[in-house]
C-alpha cells in the first residue's frame, strides 16, 4: 500500500515539475498517434463515403469485414508491419524498422478499419429526410456529398477521436516495430507512453509508470473534452 | 464550412511538419551529418544502465547517434540475421560462434565478463545455499516437484544468453531440458522477458532465478532476493560486441559499427567498464576483459586487437 501512495506522490511530482523525460515521451506519443490518425482519416473518410454511397454486390459482407477488423489485435498489426519492413522483408530497403515512421505506419493500419467503419455508420446515420430533400431540390452529386458530410461531421469527428484513442493506447505494435528506443535525439527515439509504462513497470519503477499512466489518461480525457466542446457548439 | 475543415487539416499537418522539422534541427546542430548506429543488445547491458553510461561518450567522440534495442540474446541475433541492426552485443559464446560461422557477423571482440548468480528468497526453501550450481538446480527441481511445495524457479524463457546458460546448467546436472524441466510442474515458470523484469517477477513470487550479477546488483535495492550460489566455473558470463557482416548486408553502417566495437575494447572504456557501478553498489557490475583473456578462455586477439 505504501508503495502505491509513494508512487502516486512521485508521479504527481514528475508531472507538476514537467519532468523532461515524461514530457518528451508524452509529446512523442501525441505526435505519432496524431499523425497516424490524420493519415488514416484522409484515407478512411473518402473510402467510407465511397462504400456508403455506392451499391455493389457484397457490400454488406465488406462492411461486416471492416467491422470485424475493429478488433484487429495490435500485435498482429505489429507483426505484419514488422515482416514487411524488416531488412529481409519486401520494404526492407527503406530501413524503417525501429523508427517513429514505422510506428505511424502500424498505427495507421490499426485505426484504418475503425475509422472507415465509423465513417460508414456516420454517413448512413444521416436522416433520410435530408437525403430525400437534397434529391428533390436537384442537388448535384458533389453538392449532395458535401451536405451529407456536413450533416455527419460530428459523428465523423467522434470516429476520429475513437481512432486516436486506439492509436495512442496500443502497445503491441509500438513495441514490435518501434523497439522502445530512447535515443539522444527526440526524432530517433521510439519510446512512447504505453511502451514506457510496460518497460518501467517490468523494471520496478512504479512511480514513473504511474506518472506516464496519468499523462495517458489526461490526454484521452483532453481529446474527449475537446470533441464534446465542438459537438455542443 | 467545407473549406474551413480543409484548412484546419492543412494547418495541423503544417504544424506537425514544423514540430518534426524543429526537433530535427535542434538535435543536429553540427553541419556534418550525424551517423546513426543501431545496436541490438542483451538486456543485462541495458538494464544495468552500462550502455546509458557509455553511449554519450561515444556519441560525442564520433558524432554519431546510438539507437539501442534491448532484447534477449536470441532476439538480438535474429535482428542481426535480418540485417536490422549494425552491431550485436550478446553473451552466448556457442550461438555467437554459429552466427559468425554462418557469415552474418564478423569481428567479434570480448569487452567484459562477470558471473551468473543463483538468487532466491532468504528463507531458501530448497536449501541450496553454497552448493555447486548443478547440485543446486537438482535440489530446486526435487523440492519443487514434491507435493505441496512452495519452491518456484522463474526462468527467463526467452532464448536469451542467460536462458542458454540455465539450460547448460540443467544439462550439466544431468537433465534433459525439455523433458525433465520444462513442463515438469508448476515449480518451473518461464517469464519470457528481460533480466530486470524476470528478477522483479521472481521477487513477487519469492522464487529462485538465475541472473547475471550486474543486473542483480542494479536491482538489488528493490528486491528481497539474496545470492545463494555464486561459485562454479559454469557461471562465467562473457560479453562480446560484433558487427554485422557488411558482405552480407552492404548498406549497414560498417564504419561506425567498427568504431563502436573498437571503442568497447579501448583502454578508456575498459577502465569505465571496470569502475562502472562501484560507487553505487560497492562492487563492479562487470569486469574489463582486456587483461583477463586467459582466465575467461578467449583468444588474446579478441580482447586486444582493434578491427582494422
Amino acid at each position: 500500500m505504501y508503495e502505491i501512495i509513494e508512487g502516486f506522490l512521485e508521479a504527481i511530482r514528475l508531472i507538476v515539475t514537467l519532468d523532461p523525460d515524461v514530457m518528451a515521451i508524452a509529446a512523442r506519443s501525441i505526435i505519432i498517434s496524431l499523425t497516424a490518425t490524420i493519415i488514416a482519416t484522409l484515407f478512411a473518410v473518402p473510402l467510407g463515403a465511397a462504400i456508403n454511397f455506392s451499391t455493389f454486390p457484397g457490400k454488406k459482407s465488406l462492411i461486416n469485414l471492416i467491422q470485424t477488423l475493429y478488433s484487429l489485435p495490435t500485435v498482429v498489426v505489429g507483426l505484419l508491419i514488422f515482416l514487411l519492413i524488416s531488412r529481409v522483408g519486401p520494404f526492407g530497403f527503406l530501413r524503417l524498422l525501429f523508427t517513429p515512421t514505422a510506428m505511424v505506419i502500424a498505427q495507421t493500419v490499426l485505426v484504418l478499419p475503425i475509422l472507415t467503419g465509423l465513417t460508414i455508420s456516420a454517413l448512413s446515420g444521416v436522416d433520410p429526410v435530408i437525403r430525400d430533400t437534397l434529391y428533390s431540390l436537384g442537388a448535384t452529386r458533389l453538392q449532395f456529398l458535401i451536405n451529407i458530410m456536413k450533416e455527419a461531421r460530428f459523428a465523423i469527428l467522434a470516429a476520429v477521436a475513437v481512432g486516436f484513442g486506439r492509436a495512442i493506447s496500443e502497445v503491441g505494435a509500438a513495441i514490435l516495430v518501434g523497439g522502445n528506443i530512447m535515443a539522444s535525439s527526440f526524432a530517433s527515439s521510439t519510446r512512447v507512453l504505453t511502451t514506457a509504462i510496460s518497460l518501467e513497470t517490468s523494471m520496478g519503477n512504479i512511480s514513473q509508470s504511474i506518472a506516464l499512466g496519468i499523462v495517458l489518461l489526461v490526454i484521452a480525457l483532453g481529446v474527449n473534452l475537446a470533441i464534446a466542446r465542438v459537438q455542443h457548439r | 464550412m467545407h473549406k474551413r475543415i480543409i484548412f484546419a487539416v492543412a494547418a495541423v499537418m503544417v504544424a506537425l511538419m514544423l514540430i518534426c522539422g524543429c526537433t530535427g534541427t535542434t538535435s543536429d546542430p553540427t553541419p556534418v551529418e550525424t551517423q546513426q548506429l543501431r545496436i541490438a543488445t542483451t538486456t543485462s547491458l541495458y538494464d544495468t544502465k552500462l550502455l546509458d553510461h557509455l553511449t554519450p561518450i561515444f556519441e560525442e567522440k564520433y558524432n554519431a547517434e546510438v539507437l539501442i534495442v534491448s532484447a534477449g540474446t536470441g532476439k538480438a541475433i535474429e535482428y542481426g540475421q535480418n540485417g536490422d541492426v549494425d552491431v550485436l552485443m550478446v553473451h552466448d559464446r556457442a550461438r555467437e560462434d554459429a552466427f559468425l560461422a554462418d557469415g552474418y557477423g564478423t569481428d567479434r571482440r570480448v569487452f567484459a565478463y562477470n558471473y551468473f548468480v543463483l538468487v532466491g528468497p532468504e528463507s531458501d526453501p530448497a536449501g541450496i545455499k553454497g552448493m555447486q550450481p548443478e547440485a543446486a538446480f537438482t535440489a530446486i527441481r526435487e523440492t519443487g516437484m514434491a507435493d505441496g511445495s512452495d519452491v518456484v524457479f522463474v526462468s527467463r524463457g526467452d532464448a536469451s544468453g542467460t536462458h542458454s546458460k540455465e539450460k547448460a546448467i540443467w544439462k550439466g546436472a544431468g537433465f534433459n531440458y525439455s523433458a525433465d524441466v520444462q513442463g515438469s510442474g508448476d515449480w518451473y515458470q518461464e517469464a519470457g522477458t528481460g533480466m530486470g523484469a524476470t528478477l522483479t517477477m521472481a521477487n513477487e513470487k519469492q522464487a529462485y532465478t538465475l541472473s547475471d550479477i550486474g543486473t542483480y546488483l542494479a536491482y538489488k535495492g528493490d528486491l528481497d532476493l539474496v545470492t545463494l550460489v555464486d561459485e562454479g566455473d559454469i557461471l562465467l558470463n562473457v560479453y562480446c560486441a560484433m558487427q554485422i557482416n557488411p558482405e552480407k548486408y552492404p548498406d549497414i553502417n560498417s564504419t561506425v559499427a567498427k568504431d563502436w566495437v573498437n571503442f568497447m575494447i579501448s583502454d578508456d572504456v575498459q577502465k569505465e567498464i571496470a569502475s562502472f557501478g562501484v560507487d553505487q553498489y560497492g562492487q563492479p557490475l562487470f569486469y574489463a576483459a582486456q587483461d583477463d583473456w586467459e582466465k575467461i578462455g578467449v583468444p588474446q586477439a579478441e580482447v586486444k586487437d582493434p578491427i582494422a
